[in-house]
Order: C-alpha cells, then structure tokens, then sequence
C-alpha cells in the first residue's frame, strides 16, 4: 500500500508502523495524546494503541529525558517528544549524562533504546525559541546518535530504523518541510540504514553535502546549476553521528570540490568538521577551497528577519560557482 | 470570605531513643531476633568496608570516595527490604545496598577504583547504575516505575537522594508525575544534614523535605534513620503500597553524615566539631546493638566473632579488587554503541597502536 504523503505524515506512519510491530514501543510528551501533537505527528495513535502507550505528560523536560531513559533501561521503548527543539535543553542533561551513557557506564548490562524526537528550523513564522538548529550540540555527544530526515520516505524509514535501533536516538524532524511535498510512501515496514549518507543526485563536477530543510534548496539549486552546465552530487548526510564520511570521501575524491549547507550557525557546526575530515583525507583531490553556507554565527531572527538568516537557492549557487570558478 | 482548602502534616516514625531504649511499645516482629540481628550484621559488615575503602584512599589505592558513614541503618534495612525483582535506583553512597542486592564487594571497589566494570555487576540485574548528577537518578525512578505499571507488575522501585539533591528540579519533576500517574516508587530521602558544605537549613526554608510531597499530592514522612526498627517500619510499608499499585511515597529518612562529604573534603572548615561529637551519640549502629543487648539478642562474643567475619569478608575483596588488570584499550570504544562504527573503530585502532608503542604505561 502505497500513498502520496507529506514528511509529518510519513512520521505518523512510522509511529503507528512501530507501535503495531513491536508492543514495548510506546510514546510520550506533551500534549501527544488527545491533541494528537502540535504538529499532529501522532494523531490517532491514542485512538489506535491506548492510554497505556500514548502517554501526556505533565509539563517538563527534563523529566521527559529521565523518564525515558528510566523506560528504556526497563526494556521498553520510549518514543518521546520535546515539542519544540528550543525546549530540549533541558532534557539534554538526561541525554548526555546518562542516555548515551549507559550501556558504556555498564559495560553493556543495560542500555537505552530510546528516540527523542523534536522539530527544529526556521522559515515557519513561529514565535521566539521555536526556530533554531542546535543539531551540533547532540552530534558532539558520544554514544547518541542524530538523525534528521528530509523527505516523507526517509521520514519513515530512518524513523523506524531508530525506534528499533538499541542507542539512544535524537531524531531532528525539519518542520519547515512538514508540509512541503507529498511523495508516494509504501508502509511496507522497511527501515532505512542509519550508517549511511543519502545521494539524492550524482553529478561529476562539484559535491553538495546537506541535511535538514536546506536539502530542497540544495536540490533546487543542482537543478538550476545543471542548466549552466555544472553537474552537482547532491548528498543528504541524513546521520550526522556517527557520520558516514565514507560515503563523502568518495564523492568529493571523485569531483574534487564541495560546498556543505546547513541552516544551523557555522561556528563549530558540523560543517566544520565534514570539512576537517575531507582536508585530512582527500587534500590531494580537492582543486578549490570547501566552502560553507550556513546560518550566521547569529542569535535565529525573530520571524520578520529569518529569511536574510536562512540559506538560499541563491546563496547555494553562487558558493557553488565560486567554487567551480576556483584554479 | 476565605475558607481552608488544604491542610497537611508530616508525621516522625521513632522506636528507640539514642541510647537504644525503647521509647514506648515496639511492633512484634522486633521482639524476636530477626530480622534485626541480620540487619546489625550488614551494618557492621558496611561500616568495615567503608573504614577499608578510606584507608585504601588514603593509601594511594582507591579513588576519591564517598564514605557511608551514618547511613548504615537507612541502607541496610532498606536493601533488606527489597525483593530481587524490585529495582534499586542509588545515587553515590549505597555501597552495602548494591552488595546486599547482589553485587560482589569488589566490584563496588572497582567502581571507586575508576572501573566501568563497578556498575557492570550481573548481581545488579536490572538496579540502575551509580548515579553522580544529582536528582537525576529520581526521574529513572520514575521511568522505571512507568515501564512496571504500563506492564501490569507487582514490583516497587526505590531511588536514594540526599537533603540537598531535593532541591533540584529533577526531584521535584520526578515525584511530580509519580503522583499524577500513581506509580509504584519510593523515594527514599538520607538527610543527612550536609550537602558538601551547604547545611540542610540553607537549601530551602520548608520545616521539612518530607513536606514536599504535599505539593506533589504523595505520600510523605519523616523516619529517624538512625533507628532500624522505624525505617523497616515506614519502609516496608511504602515498598508493599508501591507493589499492591498504592502509588508513591516520599520518605525523609534523618541522619547524620558522620563523615567528610567525599574523601577528598574536609567536612571542619565548614562544621562545628561539637556537632559531629553530637551527631556520634544518635549513630544507628551503636543503637541498635544496645537495643539487641538489651533484649537478650546479643553479646560481646558474637560483637567479637562478627568484627572478624566481616574483616575475612573485607579483605578477601579488597585482594580480588587489587588483583584485577585493568580493561583493554578496546573496551573505550566497544560499549558506545551496539556495534562499533568504523570512524570509532578507526580511533580504536589508533588507540591500540598508541598502548602498543607504549607512550603510555598502566
Ligand atoms: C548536578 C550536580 N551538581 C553538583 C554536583 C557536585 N556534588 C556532588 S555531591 C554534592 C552534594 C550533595 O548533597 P546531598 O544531596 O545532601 O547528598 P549527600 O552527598 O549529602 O549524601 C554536590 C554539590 C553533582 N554531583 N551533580
Ligand atoms: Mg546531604
């Protein structure tokens, strides 16, 4: 069965997928249940699955991180929302001190399945603290691992593949393209690889690393430059730890130049380090300097200025034919 | 016009008076010698093993340390008091509750001794693991507690705080839901006066800790923990209403930390030493063994043939301790994930090489 969906519907499907297959898996946060989520990634799950596993949690964080991780430990696993990624940090204690912790404080006796959900990025019109990228701050983490999808299908594949993955998960869903597109998405329970890049478009002349939202201006950018006659691979790295730098390697080996676009600030992001990693493992290759199109290294603009902080088409392509312009 | 909406109290459980003399009638089961006897056994045993691991300290062969001293009734009657199924979430100072729940002396020195392998122990089964970030460990309680009541099981969860660690929010959030969702935890307060140099009536101007219960609609009372017969009293009780589905219950267990805060403070720069000379004259163990010899239950033959059974048992672990190697290189990387990821694997590698080339020497 397959059906034309959007991203937060692909979500919704993943959940109810999870939850059929597997009943130790249950849900948690606020206002996830009756409401069915801010956003409605989990509407109709309490109507499906019961109160018992689609729970509403009373008001806070830091107890949504503990709680999790106190599930998991029991077996269970806790799919748990932080309704906007602006309000994670405080469950970020539970994460870091013990969710990706665990299994390595143990030496394997107990570990945390568990996926923390949260939508994050900019470009909705939301109020303050709703719009920002920290994707960075939990990539650094050892033992979490972070994934962020930018298409339905790979919504609910990677989705799946981290409800059912026995780490602690963050999963970063781009909320500006909740709605964005609907593409045909088979329920067919099939999870996506976490250990892998996505190359959503091969080209022979220049290699666009991206993730999140940016992803669509990426790809709207590639096929603008391919009418210039500039060939661009267009890679998702979809998992951002652990990264598969393989998979990047290889293509900037290949075309020799490479830009990274991500929507969080550029100051130690994870464009930084996809850079360092190339700098120190295909030097030889590389025939012009990596370049960067990030968010500034600036507080997310309240609403009325986040388009000057967000990248753009055109910030892509003029990186990219810099880039290309390069001997 | 205003009328009374909400009136609350907090009720002191106390058996024995500081010198072990009964304070009025005692409940039946502490006429006899057991269970107390056993719990007098463990409490020597835990203050034997904590005299060892200060000295290991001292002596160059321990890490820092959190001495136990003046928690041995809370710890011991409550470990006691649990089944093997209910689960133990500690937080840094339950050495005598991981062992008496199953994990090797030993281990708990490797644990001090700066070992991943110290919460590893198989005999923990499913007991949480040493938590340092304080209050943390309250909120696993209550995930714990979550997990058990979604599954319809008959088993209780009991986490550990000290007085300071009731004033962080992850306390406050943890007994929060466990009474909005009625799960079945205990929430075992050891005030024991001090957070490091921070005294009790610096934390919070409540009369009480047990009092912040009411707020959480839950249960709450004060024990004397230097008095095992209130603590199985009040404990036992709590542990059998979190079984039998009865929701949860905040217990402020009083005591004294008879120590430093870890081996490496030094508890006189902020406390009086009249104080501490005080706090000796109410200790759980003294009392409990005048309270034994009153009844008959014990006497200085026994004293002297258990001080050299729990100096065996002792030893014997701190040479099994001594005598463990440490990890190989590999075990930094092998536990992050369930399976290692080539980019680790290739740090791992570097790893290997580096001890290989001996740069470094354990
Ligand atoms: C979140 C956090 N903050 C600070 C510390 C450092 N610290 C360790 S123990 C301690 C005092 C705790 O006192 P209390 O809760 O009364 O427990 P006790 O050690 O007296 O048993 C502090 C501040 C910590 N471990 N975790
Ligand atoms: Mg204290």
């Amino acid at each position: 069965m397959s059906n034309a969906i959007t991203m937060i519907e692909a979500v919704n499907l993943a959940l109810a997928r999870a939850m059929t297959d597997d009943p130790d898996v249950i849900l948690l946060g606020e206002d996830i249940a009756t409401n069915g989520g801010v956003f409605r990634a989990t509407v109709g799950l309490l109507e499906q699955f019961g109160e018992r596993r689609v729970i509403d949690t009373p008001l806070a964080e830091t107890m949504i991180g503990g709680l999790a991780v106190g599930m998991s430990t029991q077996g269970l696993r806790p799919v748990a929302e932080i309704q906007f990624m602006g309000f994670i940090f405080p469950a970020l204690d539970h994460l870091i001190a013990h969710a990706a912790r665990m299994r390595n404080r143990t030496r394997g006796r107990l570990h945390c399945p568990l996926v923390l959900r949260a939508p994050f990025g900019g470009g909705i019109r939301a109020p303050e603290h709703h719009s920002e990228s920290t994707e960075t701050l939990m990539a650094h983490i050892p033992g979490l691992r972070v994934v962020i999808p930018s298409s339905p299908a790979r919504a609910y594949g990677l989705l799946l593949a981290a409800i059912r993955c026995n780490d602690p998960v963050v999963f970063l869903e781009p909320k500006r393209i909740y709605r964005a597109s609907k593409t045909l998405v088979e329920d067919n329970g099939q999870a996506l690889p976490l250990d892998t890049c996505f190359t959503l478009r091969e080209g022979g002349d220049i290699t666009l690393i991206c993730w999140g939202a940016v992803v669509q201006e990426t790809l709207e950018a590639a096929t603008r430059l391919a009418d210039k006659g500039i060939g661009c691979e267009v890679i998702d790295v979809a998992t951002l730890n652990p990264i598969d730098h393989d998979t990047l390697l290889a293509s900037v080996s290949r075309t020799g130049r490479c830009v990274i676009i991500h929507e969080a600030p550029r100051h130690g992001g994870m464009g930084a380090e996809i850079a360092a990693t190339l700098a120190e493992k295909a030097l030889l290759s590389l025939q012009a300097p990596i370049r960067r199109v990030t968010g500034y290294d600036a507080v997310m603009p309240y609403y009325r200025n986040e388009q000057i902080y967000l990248p753009s088409v055109e910030d892509i392509m003029s990186a990219v034919e810099q880039t290309m312009e390069f001997v | 016009m205003s009328e009374l909406v909400y009136r609350g109290e907090i009720q002191l459980t106390r058996y024995l008076a500081d010198d072990g003399t009964p304070l009025g009638p005692l409940p039946g089961w502490a006429q006899g010698p057991d269970p107390l006897t056993g719990y007098y056994r463990q409490m020597v045993l835990a203050r034997q093993f904590d005299t060892k691991a200060i000295a290991l300290q001292r002596t160059g062969q321990l890490g820092t340390y959190a001495s136990l001293l003046g928690a041995e009734a809370i710890d011991v009657v409550t470990a006691c008091l649990m089944q093997p199924s209910d689960v133990l979430v500690p937080y840094y100072r339950n050495h005598i509750m991981q062992v008496i729940r199953g994990a090797e002396m030993h281990e708990v020195l490797l644990y001090w001794g700066g070992d991943e392998r110290g919460n590893a122990c198989p005999g923990m089964n499913q007991d949480l693991p040493n938590c340092v970030p304080i209050a943390t460990q309250c909120l696993h309680a209550s995930g714990v507690a979550s997990a058990i009541k979604i599954r319809d099981e008959k088993r209780a969860v009991l986490t550990m705080i000290g007085d300071g660690g009731t004033s962080k929010g992850d306390f406050m959030e943890a007994i929060n839901v466990a009474g909005a969702w009625q799960l079945p935890v205990v929430f075992l307060v050891n005030n024991n006066q001090w957070a490091i140099s921070v005294p009790r009536s610096r934390q919070t101007c409540a009369q009480t800790l047990a009092q912040k219960a009411l707020g959480a609609g839950i249960r709450g009372e004060q024990v004397d923990g230097n008095d095992a017969i209130a603590l199985h009293e009040v404990i036992s009780r709590a542990l059998e209403q979190a079984r039998q589905g009865k929701g949860p219950t905040l217990i402020e267990a009083l005591s004294y930390r008879l120590s430093d805060h870890t081996t490496a403070d030094d508890a006189t720069r902020y406390r009086e030493q009249s104080e501490l000379k005080a706090a000796w004259e109410r200790e759980p163990v003294q009392r409990l063994r005048n309270y034994l010899h009153q009844c008959g239950h014990w006497d200085e033959s026994r004293e002297q043939a258990l001080l050299e059974e729990t100096k065996t048992t002792v030893q014997s672990a701190v040479e099994q301790y001594l005598a463990t190697p440490s990890q190989p290189v590999d075990d930094l990387f092998d536990y992050l994930y369930e399976e290692c990821p080539p980019g680790l694997a290739e740090q791992r590698e570097q790893a290997r090489q580096k001890m290989a080339g001996g740069e470094h020497h354990e």
